[in-house]
């Protein structure tokens, strides 16, 4: 095999990892692991780790991509891959010594413990996600092979659909409301509160609330409002939107804990593989691969590092505070609490909005940049002056926050079934172009015309894809 | 804690691992998409000097554009947050703007420009996608026939061996069936019915039973095709000129190569006096003199005349010159190009004028337009864009509509 270790060795370790992951508290799904060669593990990168997942030619793109970068030595792959699921799935490498296999299995049971346990996740329904994955697929391959369908016309609906699945709420933990639900909603806020002083107040006036209006409160899911809503999509176009949106949904927890999860896991596997007592070799090896893994990387933020930095500082919070900080914490609380709390609670936005302080961006070093002309310039850096600064394009740079907010506003613009996005803009203008194509989609779902309403260079702008094409035009 | 079972550990299976390529359909879909993207950009990628006379197996680097996958995203005026090595400082430069390197969050994925990127291309690849629809117009039978155009594989009954992809299931089904049958029959005579009655359910398939479908491939016989490449090489064709000719004819040389097996090909150089050359001076060496065209003319025709019978052979004839013919020369010209029609299937003229050029010089152009044959067709090639479309106007499959 030409591997320098065996089944039996990997079994070994896992037994004692497990210990480890037992005694430090980690609540882990049963875990499985799968052995698998560079290319195998390509593909599973290229299918998100899915062991099954519907046909698309963007996959084969990523996988190109993938593996030419892998060829050419630009970036290798990572050591390990683990999906959440239950029970999670997680997959090694052949090619990597028993050094990194045990770095890796430490690292996954860090994952999968926070797969299990963060809020963000409960959404994702893990003891179904293969299965529906799997059931997915069934269905996308079975309307490739109808002959009234066919790959084609599956393939520019997933294009359209894959190109709009972000646009969707992001905090799966808050409800949903019903159409029905929204409009009592808007009819109870429009009634005047109760106000004790009425004899001496003047009459407010009660304003009749629009309740025809379609969607009542702005849309987030665009690809769902769609759906309900375009009487002249078929049955099969609804259900491949509805395929698409519930796999954009399943990973929206694991771009909005990135920093979190990759930290944590990184902070369990130097943990655990410190308490091992590991032979010498294997031990000196460890600590290359851990600081390859974490090391900054210049001009840019790795999430590992970041991570890592935050999850340790949370500890020394809760076991050594300075003076200052023991005021905000609440008593009794220690170290290891403040860890497992804060990996059930938050997410990337907010742990770093709650645990990264001025202090400890200054030992980064994080600094903000801004294009200047052709370079990109540093504008702030972690000083007294910038620090909030930078921690706030930070904070709008993690997450769903890196992905512009467009909402549905109404479905029947200027009364003639127009649909009117509006991009909730935060100081950061869309990319026209790509906008402009991405409309294109918008406008090949709905079938009619679309506006988008956005700011460019601070003017208000509407940018429109009818069947004439697309336009944009400023307000007046 | 509660863990009840142990993590499971599944090995490495070396034959699991050579059939799950389980990417393949959605990468063979990707390579049509980039084929169809290199094809739309066809004239954009010949007019890259640096293909022409370049080895086959030379990989060139195609930019790609129009597979990107579009989302709504963020502009390139937006902030990002880096860390730096302990000494940043406010008004320090620490990347590109352009290419977005230095802006790292991690998810560049979403980011636009990391989705511009060039893809390998062999020029034998890039030539095959160029040449799809092309093809030598007109082609006829002639008496002797010689040149294999084209195979194909034609099924050819059934043999108990062959590939998988070729089984034919429902004979396979069928032969089983009359195994199993003629098994109990010969039961039913030597055996006792309890043992009939014993016999388990399971009637699994032999090797003897699979029927594969048999192919043999199927030379079609063309006609025999000669092409004659005529150039003027004259003083009056400057480097440019000479430059835009020769990319006309390494793309016809090409052609000829990638979809005709056994056509020939004659180069014949021309000032005031033609030579029949080889490949390598026809494009690689220059020469300089007057123009006589209808030295090039005259030439070709002897040529015809010793070697290829129109009756036997599909003569096709192209000529590239600046057309600053010297003038007493024109009737002769006039004359020698219609006699070409006469005994070719097609003589195609390209007037080579880089922009400009046109006004003060001499053109055949004009004197063609009195020669009246539905196989003569003449283009002008203004500049190294117009090569593409000039010789796809000659060779188009379905000419007959685009004219």
């Amino acid at each position: 095999m030409g591997t320098d270790y065996t089944l039996k060795d990997l079994e070994y370790w896992d037994v004692r990892i497990r210990e480890k992951v037992e005694e430090f508290g980690l609540d882990c799904y049963p875990q499985e692991f799968e052995v698998c060669d560079h290319s195998q593990m390509l593909a599973y990168m290229a299918y998100s780790g899915m062991p099954s997942h519907y046909p698309h030619w963007s996959y084969g793109k990523s996988y190109e991509k993938l593996k030419t970068l892998y060829d050419h030595g630009v970036s290798g792959i990572p050591y390990e891959m683990v999906i959440n699921s239950s029970p999670a799935l997680a997959y090694l490498m052949r090619d990597n010594s028993l050094c990194l296999q045990i770095l890796t299995i430490a690292h996954v049971y860090g994952h999968n413990d926070f797969f299990k346990n963060n809020f963000t996740f409960k959404s994702t329904r893990a003891e179904f996600t293969i299965g529906t994955f799997k059931a997915h697929a069934d269905r996308v391959r079975r309307y490739v092979d109808t002959p009234s369908i066919g790959y084609d016309k599956i393939e520019s609906l997933m294009d359209a659909a894959h190109a709009l699945s972000l646009q969707c709420r992001r905090n799966l933990a808050v409800k949903k409301l019903s159409e029905e639900a929204e409009r009592e909603r808007i009819a109870a806020a429009s009634i005047p509160a109760h106000d004790p002083f009425q004899r001496i107040h003047r009459r407010q006036e009660a304003v009749e609330p629009d309740l025809r209006r379609v969607p009542p409160m702005p849309d987030e899911d665009i690809l769902l409002f769609i759906r309900d809503h375009n009487p002249f999509l078929a049955e099969w176009e609804r259900d491949v939107l509805t395929i698409v949106h519930e796999e954009a949904q399943y990973f929206i927890p694991q771009i909005e804990t990135k920093i979190m999860n990759e930290g944590w896991a990184s902070f369990f596997h130097k943990r655990i593989l410190e308490s091992l007592d590991l032979p010498q070799d294997i031990r000196l090896e460890f600590i290359v691969r851990h600081n390859q893994v974490l090391r900054p990387i210049p001009g840019s933020v790795n999430p590992y590092h970041l991570g890592f930095k935050l999850w340790e500082d949370i500890e020394r919070r809760g076991d050594r505070p300075t003076p200052e900080e023991r005021e905000n914490l609440p008593p009794g609380k220690t170290g290891r609490d403040l860890l497992f709390e804060t990996r059930e609670v938050d997410r990337d936005s907010s742990f770093l909005r709650r645990w990264l302080h001025e202090e400890l961006m200054r030992d980064l070093d994080l600094f903000r940049f801004e294009p200047k002309g052709e370079d990109l310039v540093v504008s702030d850096v972690s000083d007294d002056d910038g620090w909030r600064q930078v921690k706030e394009t930070l904070l709008k740079n993690v997450g769903m926050a890196s992905m512009p907010v467009i909402r549905i506003e109404d479905a029947d613009y200027n009364h003639n079934r127009t649909l009117l996005l509006v991009h909730a803009h935060d100081g950061r203008d869309l990319q026209l172009d790509y906008a402009e194509k991405t409309l294109g989609y918008v406008h090949r779902l709905w079938g009619h015309e679309v506006v988008l309403e956005t700011s460019v260079n601070g003017k208000r702008t509407f940018l429109t894809f009818s069947d004439r094409g697309f336009s944009a035009k400023a307000a007046k | 804690m509660s863990r009840t079972t142990d993590s499971i550990f599944r090995p490495f299976v070396p034959a699991d691992a050579e059939r799950s390529d389980r990417s393949a359909g959605d990468r063979a879909r990707h390579r049509l998409k980039l084929r169809e993207s290199i094809r739309d950009n066809i004239a954009d990628i010949i007019a890259e000097e640096s293909i022409i006379g370049k080895d086959r197996g030379k990989i060139i680097k195609v930019p790609i554009r129009g597979i990107r996958e579009f989302r709504f995203v963020y502009g390139e005026n937006t902030p990002g947050v880096g860390q730096g090595d302990g000494k940043s400082q406010q008004g320090q430069v620490v990347g590109k703007a352009k290419g977005q390197q230095g802006s790292g969050e991690g998810k560049a994925g979403d980011q636009p420009g990391t989705d511009y990127y060039e893809t390998d291309v062999t020029l034998e690849e890039l030539i095959e996608i160029m040449f799809e629809d092309l093809e030598l117009p007109d082609l006829e039978r002639k008496a002797l026939r010689q040149i294999e155009a084209f195979r194909i594989s034609k099924r050819k009954g059934y043999r108990q061996v062959g590939i998988r992809v070729r089984l034919d299931k429902r004979r396979t089904v069928r032969e089983r069936v009359k195994r199993k049958l003629a098994t109990t029959r010969t039961k039913d005579v030597t055996a006792s019915l309890s043992a009939r009655a014993h016999a388990p359910g399971r009637f699994p398939f032999h090797d003897r039973d699979l029927v594969y479908r048999h192919m043999t491939t199927d030379v079609k016989k063309e006609s025999n095709a000669v092409v004659m490449c005529v150039m003027d090489t004259s003083g009056s064709m400057d480097t440019m000129k000479k430059y835009l000719a020769r990319s006309f004819f390494f793309l016809l040389f090409q052609f000829i190569c990638t979809k005709y097996r056994h056509v020939e090909i004659v180069f014949i150089a021309h000032h005031t006096e033609a030579n029949e050359v080889t490949e390598e001076e026809f494009f690689h060496k220059g020469e300089s003199g007057g123009t006589f065209i209808s030295s090039g003319y005259q030439k070709a025709l002897d040529i015809v005349q010793a070697r290829y019978h129109p009756s036997l052979w599909n003569i096709y004839a192209f000529h590239c010159s600046d057309g600053d013919n010297f003038d007493s020369d024109n009737p002769t010209a006039l004359r020698t190009a219609k006699e070409l029609t006469d005994v070719c299937n097609l003589f195609g003229y390209g007037e080579i004028k880089p922009l400009g050029s046109r006004y003060y010089e001499s053109s055949m152009l004009n004197i063609f337009r009195r020669l009246e044959a539905e196989n003569f067709q003449t283009v002008l090639i203004e500049r190294k864009e117009d090569i593409w479309p000039s010789f796809k106007a000659f060779l188009a499959k379905d000419k007959g509509k685009d004219d």
